[in-house]
């Protein structure tokens, strides 16, 4: 096995672990949000052995440097300390949503084999800054556009939202 | 490719499966948001793998969107877990209920 | 053996900045704001009687800060609180390994590039690497259980990931003129110089300049095509690292010391540490984005060996030429480092609200109108000399 290959098994390990940390972690919102960031940060070295250097950097900053620390902020400014909550009302959905998820999994993992391309080598300088930027602004130039409007949408959507009353 | 694609879309998919089952199980709104950023980050993970096999740029660009897509979500998400608390006191996802008859 | 080499380099940084740079500093903190405000300043500390005008108070710091007590408050996350410090120090020291520190030289056996990690993505990984630091203001102000602490991990939270978005933002224009996101490369084309009157040719209004107009030359650096780029940066930066005038996550006089409140020895060390070090981290960054890097301006790296080499051979003048640029570096970098001690102890300190005022209601705005002019500036300077 070379080095990228047990890189890529260890960092998968560390993913699925630290995920699994966030969904069980029943007591610690902070902490859940911690072990986010532990997944965050080894998918993005994941990106980095597919050499998907720009995404890497990309998912690092904004997912692991702004989205999870909007989540610690929200999770200290309503002083969450403790997670208890009282007995639910019926347990059927929430057994019925995991067979299910688990299900499809199964399924999915089944289907994954032999389905596949094959894999072609990578051109130089994929992955880098000057050829997504390339596609991002010719062929991709509508999706990037109307994701702007939908920023704008969010912003607007937040701030009203967030404000307590509006004059 | 120094691993199998099989293998990444499979670490893609036990992961949006950890995500899914965040989401239908957790009460607390913010990790039931934070699910959903998993599994948005599973779907990521599977866009870069295949970009790479066919060596094309363009799921890289879609990985891209969707990273736009999940802040604009994550603001307009917690604004309204701020609120919820504001009216209802508590983040748990069963006290909303107003719209269930 | 190139990971050799990558030791090496990474190692010389590390030891310069931890060994070197980082007691002096917090010296000339010291030293500065006594001389500033008119006191005597650091000057008890001594061995025997021999007191080195002050220079033995670093040590007595670490000795000092060793010997406390570490104390974990009441009901903190015990892990958490355990872990934050390092999150906030971390960072600084690995973005050491992407910051050139001299340029590329060729002693016979191809090309050796004078940075660690010569990464063509290098100034995406500052900015990846220095999000990771806000973690470590957040948890430790909410591990420590304590309402300052929360409170200072709060305006923490916001201050430094709005300033992030300007930060990014500032940089594209040069970015824009030097066509590259690599530190190494950056410096590589601030090696130039450009006639300052050329457009008089350019725009055809004169038909050849006189020739003493066309030596009156400036080193490319990003200073020059960049000033407001420049401006923007530093004030961003600094405000990443909450010194005054950005302290508002410490606030000394409104929530005691905000986020590290309830951290003492080695622990407090740290975050001390951290700050002290992000200093001179700063000052390289700014020094290779908008100084010239490693350069010396008006004489190349060509020119400095070619006059060389006819008297004392290619090998001694490309090794002199290497002396002379780390030299370089490193006088520019105790420059920015003075200028932000300077500023620290100058400008008096912000009110929380008019910190994000200024991020988002002036910088961010004129970022992007920076953008937008270098954008244009590129295109018609591209119009004009095809």
């Amino acid at each position: 096995m070379s080095t990228g290959a047990f890189l890529f098994y260890l960092f998968a390990a560390v993913a699925i672990l630290a995920s699994l940390g966030m969904v069980l972690n029943i007591r610690n919102t902070v902490a859940s949000a911690m072990s986010l960031v532990v997944a965050m940060i080894s998918l993005g070295a994941i990106y980095v052995l597919l050499e998907a250097y720009l995404v890497a950097a990309i998912q690092i900053m904004v997912y692991a440097g702004a989205i999870v620390v909007l989540f610690l902020f929200v999770v200290m400014l309503l002083n969450l300390r403790s997670d208890v909550f009282p007995v639910a009302r019926s347990r059927l959905p929430k057994i019925f949503g995991i067979v299910l998820s688990g299900w499809g999994l199964f399924v999915f993992l089944r289907l994954l084999r032999g389905t596949l391309p094959a894999v072609s080598p990578a051109p130089e300088g994929y992955g880098g800054f000057r050829e997504l930027g390339k596609a991002l602004f010719t062929r991709y130039v509508l999706p990037f556009e109307a994701t702007s409007f939908l920023l704008l949408a969010a912003i607007v959507g937040a701030v009203i939202l967030a404000k307590r009353r509006i004059d | 490719m120094l691993v199998p694609l099989e293998h990444v879309i499979a670490l893609s998919a036990v992961i949006f499966g950890i995500g899914v089952i965040g989401a239908v199980t957790r009460r607390n709104v913010i990790v039931i948001l934070m699910s959903i950023e998993l599994m948005l980050n599973a779907v990521n993970l599977a866009l870069v793998g295949f970009a790479r096999a066919w060596a094309n740029p363009g799921g890289q660009v879609f990985v891209l969107m969707v990273i736009t897509v999940a802040a604009a979500e994550v603001a307009v998400g917690l604004g309204i877990v701020i609120s919820l608390f504001r009216n209802r006191d508590s983040v748990d996802v069963e006290e909303v209920s107003l719209l269930k008859w | 053996m190139p990971e050799l080499g990558v030791i090496l380099k990474l190692l010389f940084l590390v030891l310069v900045v931890m060994g070197a740079l980082l007691p002096v500093i917090t010296w000339v903190e010291r030293k500065q704001s006594a001389v500033m405000q008119d006191r005597i300043g650091a000057n008890r500390a001594d061995i025997l009687g021999i007191r080195l005008i002050g220079l033995l108070h670093p040590l007595a710091d670490v000795l000092k800060l060793f010997g406390k007590e570490d104390v974990v408050p009441l009901g903190a996350n015990r892990w958490m609180h355990l872990v934050a410090p390092v999150i906030a120090l971390v960072p600084g020291i690995i973005t050491l390994a992407v910051v050139p520190f001299a340029g590329v030289y060729d002693f016979g056996g191809g090309p050796i590039s004078m940075v660690a990690a010569d990464l063509d993505w290098g100034m995406l990984y500052v900015f990846a690497v220095g999000s990771i630091a806000t973690y470590g203001t957040v948890i430790a102000g909410w591990s420590s259980n304590s309402n300052w602490g929360l409170l200072g991990s709060l305006r923490g939270s916001a201050q430094m990931i709005s300033y992030e978005v300007t930060m990014g933002l500032s940089l594209v224009g040069l970015f824009m003129c030097f066509n590259s996101l690599k530190l190494q490369e950056i410096a590589q084309a601030q090696d130039a110089t450009f006639r300052v009157f050329g457009f008089l040719e350019a725009f055809g209004w004169v038909h050849a300049l006189p020739r003493w107009l066309s030596f009156v030359k400036l080193p490319m650096w990003g200073i020059v095509l960049q000033p407001l780029g420049f401006i923007l940066f530093l004030t961003c930066i600094m405000a990443e690292n909450k010194r005054p005038p950005f302290d508002v996550p410490e606030g000394e006089s409104e929530i005691v010391a905000g986020y590290h409140m309830e951290y003492s020895g080695m622990r407090f060390g740290l975050f001390y540490t951290a700050e002290f070090l992000e200093i001179p981290v700063i000052a390289m960054i700014v020094t290779t984005l908008f100084l010239g890097g490693w350069t010396i301006p008006w004489f190349s790296t060509q020119k400095i060996i070619g006059a060389l080499n006819g008297t004392i051979g290619v090998g001694a003048a490309t090794g002199l030429c290497l002396i002379l640029h780390v030299l370089s570096f490193f006088l520019k970098v105790i420059v920015m480092i003075w200028l932000q001690m300077q500023i620290r102890w100058t400008l008096p300190r912000f009110r929380y609200d008019q910190v994000m005022d200024l991020c988002w209601k002036i910088m961010l705005p004129l970022s992007l109108a920076n953008v937008f002019v270098t954008g244009i500036v590129i295109l018609g300077i591209e119009r004009l000399y095809r």
